[in-house]
């Protein structure tokens, strides 16, 4: 079947999509857009987050025709033409970056929750990335990444 | 396969009576996992959250009418005072990506014997709107779950909602998982107290082949805080009752010993969870009738 979506506002026509795929599948495969992750395909580790009309979900479990005609943000979308998005350059700057295979993921989901949130304290942050797997940093990297963001994104005068 | 895309119930239980091998589809948290895994090939699929009849809720003759397609996020932020048991579980289930896409009707769909919304519905009283070409029915929930990942649904029908009796005192939920989030409970209670009527309701998750109510233990308990008049008086709840209640709950049970754990500790853990959860429920019915 044919998928027409927006993606990271531009909009995305694809066509030979199997009805069975995951809208993960058809980013990757099919958009070429790498960010969003393959790891675990049932939705445990949060590799492939992205927003789904503004709601952070898995891609990997969402079928191909449920994204027809929605708006799709991926982690791709967050940067823009100035440079990486604040939270991007805090996982950098805070060494939460280790494989770099579950950062996409990470990030959008810590957007996610600055965007709710834009300050909170370690138990909401915890809570928040809860579905979420790193296997390398331990997550304290982690945490310090979202409260430099945070700090940097509220004295830049506001959340994104 | 097809994917087929009803943007009414009207076109949604047309196309389930087409196919009644389609397979219905929200959030996607069990039905992706499994095409993703090959497991299962349906003939199609029936996306319902194009379907608007479905995702909202609201009351309706006594009840809390929650359509199937409501999600567990939805559930914690707009009904933790009609249904607190039900929020309390949507809390622990998976994880905020999942409780953004997960639906209490999705969880009735695939009926585990694990699935985190049962205990709770069991302990509130709930039953489950079943629809199709020919009409709508209700079964009650413990009715609902006829083994393990089955339900009562016909082939042609789909799960349109939950009807679900609003709290008229505490509600309470337990779970055992090796962490927090993304957990498959190792067991799981529900309780509810109905002080309206002086009766109590449990369920048991994880503990039989399929969710299952305490009834017994229920009654049990009703009929025990009747007789020490603890229903008026709101004193404060003996220990030996609440680790009985904890006692007749384990009688519900039929556990097997499987990866996630072994059956002698489901019982244990079922007996321990209904003592705490009577005992924080019974501090929230104390402290109501104190203010």
């Amino acid at each position: 079947m044919r998928i027409v979506a927006t993606v990271n506002g531009e909009t995305h026509e694809v066509d030979d999509v199997w009805e069975g795929e995951s809208l993960l599948y058809v980013l990757r495969e099919r958009m070429g857009l790498l960010g969003s992750k393959n790891a675990c395909e049932q939705g445990e580790c949060g590799s492939c987050t992205v927003y789904l009309d503004g709601v952070a979900a898995c891609a990997c479990l969402v079928a191909a025709g449920q994204a027809q005609g929605r708006d799709i943000l991926t982690v791709e979308g967050l940067a823009d033409d100035l440079g990486l998005h604040p939270i991007q350059q805090a996982f950098i700057d805070a060494g939460a970056v280790q494989c770099g295979f579950c950062t996409p993921g990470l990030i959008v989901a810590a957007h996610d929750l600055l965007r709710r949130d834009p300050d909170p304290d370690d138990p909401e942050i915890r809570e928040s990335l809860a579905g979420n797997l790193c296997r390398c940093t331990g997550y304290e990297k982690i945490l310090d990444a979202v409260h430099l963001a945070a700090v940097r994104m509220s004295s830049a005068g506001g959340p994104p | 396969m097809e994917f087929l895309a009803p943007t009414s119930l009207a076109e949604a239980v047309a196309a389930k009576a087409e196919q009644p091998n389609a397979v219905p589809i929200t959030g996607g948290t069990d039905v992706m996992v499994e095409l993703n895994f090959d497991r299962h090939r349906p003939p199609a699929l029936i996306d319902l959250t194009r379907v608007p009849e479905l995702s909202e809720w609201a009351p309706d003759n006594g009840h809390i009418r929650l359509g199937a397609g409501v999600t567990y996020t939805r559930v914690i932020n707009e009904l933790s005072d009609l249904l607190p048991g039900l929020a309390m579980a949507s809390r622990t289930v998976g994880s905020p990506q999942i409780r953004n896409r997960g639906t209490v009707g999705g969880n009735l769909g695939a009926a585990s014997p694990a699935g985190d919304s049962h205990p709770p519905l069991l302990a509130a009283g709930a039953a489950v709107e079943l629809v199709s070409v020919d009409g709508t029915r209700t079964v009650p929930i413990e009715e609902f779950y006829t083994g393990v990942k089955e339900h009562a649904a016909r082939p042609a029908e789909l799960i349109s909602a939950v009807l679900v009796t609003p709290a008229t005192g505490p509600q309470q939920f337990s779970k055992i998982g090796t962490r927090n989030a993304m957990v498959i409970a190792v067991s799981a209670f529900g309780l509810a107290l109905h002080p309206d009527r002086k009766q109590v309701g449990a369920g048991i998750g994880s503990a039989a082949p399929t969710p299952r109510r305490a009834a017994a233990a229920a009654t049990w308990l009703a009929e025990a805080l009747e007789a020490d008049n603890l229903w008026e008086s709101r004193g404060p709840l003996p220990d030996a009752l609440a680790a009985e209640f904890g006692e007749h709950v384990k009688t519900a049970a039929a556990p097997i010993d499987d990866v996630r754990g072994t059956a002698a500790y489901r019982l244990h853990s079922l007996s321990v969870m209904a003592r705490r959860c009577l005992t924080w429920a019974w501090a929230d019915y104390s402290r109501i009738g104190r203010s």
